[in-house]
């Protein structure tokens, strides 16, 4: 006899409380499916945005080493986003479908890279602070109760432990350098610092989302707790190479073990979020040239390899 | 430093070789990077990006070499050169074009450099021998990869058709400029350095025009003895630093933050 969507439900929820993983041909409530693709697919488009903001830097980067690591970095973006496009269709959404979603405005992506990067200096802290603030985040998701996320999780945070390095190197090199390479690189640490503050979500009360993804252990931690790791872990490497933290109000509380720091403006996050922020339409418009550009390309391949198939 | 001449091989005749060895390939890796973030696909993304750290890794290579004979070490080569020093050809130096002109001028370079550094893998010169025995592995996948492309999109549609032809009948006459004659030439030949230019000009053009050919291609040359020979002009002056605005553009480009504050380390 076929069992009653509450007893399936049960059993879902009771996996995902024992800590199992969730396969793909595994049953799920539609919301979690929903909710993952939703998440996964914004996390592949924030890879493939995320290559534009540092992307603008290759041709300019100061020397053999740097041009060759920010190369190799942006790449891994690419294939970052691969990868994840791939976790993602095995709940039954093409490449396609999603990259038309991105195109056309519905799908979201990090909100961090509608802004730019007018220096060299960004690149070493889009590197240092957002990879950090990333890889905070996807550790968390590395224990994501969807079995082809979390293994992605893992294989990406281990890359991404990399390009922390990498940013890390670029700013201490700025650290040990010229008053304009430390101003440089001060006013880099300052401009983003906000807008990774807010990397890591609205606080929880006011997520939609959050709720039900911490309820079904898409995610582990709050939105509240993965920040708070971050500015504690962030703040003492900042002060150590001699710059300051935007947040003057910055400081260590010994009574809880951390840092206080300023809420990011939430209303300025909603305005990017929705279109208004001072790179979106520069983001996007890349995108859309990129792919329309390539359309040739991609409507080749697909005729060669159906020729091929059909001489086969 | 120092660096053993055989007898009959002067340090210029050999610079003025690693050189257009070393800008050919720091020069079109520059360019294969353009394409990282705006690739046609994916895969194309990290498959040009893969490449163009490759091309930047030997001309890093190269300089190195170079640095035992001029006493510059690869980034002030690189990074600190007027742009009218450089000894690349014309060629590896216009825009990326669009994904047509950058595929069929990657294989025409892939296989020029993978002619060459087979030729100078026998080398009477040993430094010659080893770094070329060492790098040629990595040349032999890219050409795997730009021919593959260019089987794949020769005839696949009517527009991939005509937008490889139109990069054919561009790039075809500019690579020619590959094979320019060094000043050192007779030199370098005499030496046994390398076979020269013209014996690597024919032992290419055996290999690409049958591809092209067989992807629909119309190329333009002749057939002559066992191999072809090339019509038209020959895009020639980049060896000897005659180049076009583009590559001015691009070592401004590539030079700018690292002239950016003087003395800077980055």
């Amino acid at each position: 006899m076929d069992r009653t969507y509450d007893e399936k439900l049960a059993d879902f929820e009771a996996r995902v409380g024992r800590g199992e993983k969730i396969e793909p041909g595994d049953w799920m409530p539609e919301e979690y499916r929903k909710n993952l693709i939703r998440m996964m697919s914004q996390h592949a488009h924030s890879e493939i945005v995320g290559q534009l903001p540092e992307g603008k830097w290759i041709p300019y980067a100061p020397g053999f080493r740097r041009k060759l690591t920010l190369v190799a970095k942006v790449q891994d973006e690419a294939g970052h986003g691969q990868l994840l496009y791939r976790a993602a269709e095995t709940l039954g959404k093409s490449r396609e479908d999603m990259m038309e979603e991105l195109l056309s405005g519905k799908a979201k992506y990090a909100n961090v890279f509608n802004y730019p990067t007018p220096t060299w200096a960004d690149v070493g802290v889009i590197g240092w602070l957002v990879d950090t603030a990333a890889v905070i985040n996807q550790t968390m998701l590395a224990q994501s109760s969807y079995g082809p996320y979390a293994r992605a999780m893992k294989r990406i945070c281990y890359e991404e432990s990399f390009h922390i390095k990498q940013g890390y190197d670029i700013i201490a090199a700025l650290a040990r350098g010229t008053p304009e390479q430390r101003k440089m690189a001060q006013d880099s640490i300052d401009r983003w610092w906000y807008p990774t503050l807010m990397m890591s979500g609205p606080p929880d009360s006011l997520s939609v989302h959050s709720q039900q993804a911490l309820k079904w252990r898409i995610k582990t931690k709050s939105n509240e707790q993965v920040r708070q790791e971050f500015v504690d872990h962030i703040v003492p490497q900042i002060r150590a190479l001699g710059f300051e933290v935007a947040d003057k109000d910055c400081s260590y509380d010994k009574t809880s073990g951390h840092y206080r720091y300023t809420q990011p403006d939430w209303e300025e996050l909603k305005r990017v979020i929705n279109g208004d922020g001072p790179c979106n339409k520069e983001r996007l418009d890349a995108r859309r040239k990129t792919h329309e550009d390539g359309r040739w390309v991609r409507e080749a391949l697909a005729v060669k390899g159906r020729k091929s198939a059909e001489a086969a | 430093m120092g660096i053993e001449l055989p007898a009959g091989v002067t340090a210029e005749a050999l610079s003025e070789f690693l050189l257009a060895l070393a800008d050919d390939e720091l020069v079109l890796g520059h360019r294969d990077s353009e394409w990282t973030a705006y690739a046609p696909i994916l895969e194309e993304d990290i498959a040009f990006s893969n490449i163009a750290q490759d091309e930047l890794g030997h001309s890093l290579v190269w300089f190195s070499l170079c640095e035992k004979l001029t006493g510059k070490n690869p980034d002030e080569m690189a990074f600190q050169r007027p742009w009218e020093d450089f000894r690349c050809c014309r060629f590896v130096a216009y825009p990326k074009g669009d994904f047509a002109y950058t595929v069929v001028r990657q294989f025409l370079f892939d296989v020029a450099e993978q002619v060459r550094l087979i030729a100078i893998s026998s080398s009477s010169f040993g430094p010659l021998r080893e770094i070329s025995q060492r790098i040629i592995r990595e040349e032999n996948y890219h050409v795997m990869h730009s021919q593959g492309l260019i089987e794949r999109l020769g005839d696949a549609t009517e527009e991939s058709r005509r937008r490889m032809q139109s990069a054919v009948d561009v790039a075809f006459p500019q690579s020619l400029g590959i094979f320019e004659h060094l000043k050192a030439e007779e030199e370098l030949v005499d030496a046994g350095f390398f076979p020269g230019n013209d014996a690597l000009k024919s032992a290419w053009l055996a290999q690409v025009v049958p591809v092209l050919r067989k992807a629909t291609l119309t190329v333009p040359v002749h057939d002559h003895k066992n191999t072809f020979a090339a019509d038209g002009q020959s895009d020639d002056g980049g060896r000897q630093g005659k180049h076009t605005v583009h590559l001015q553009a691009l070592v401004a480009d590539l030079q700018s933050v690292y002239k950016l504050v003087p003395n800077a380390k980055w």
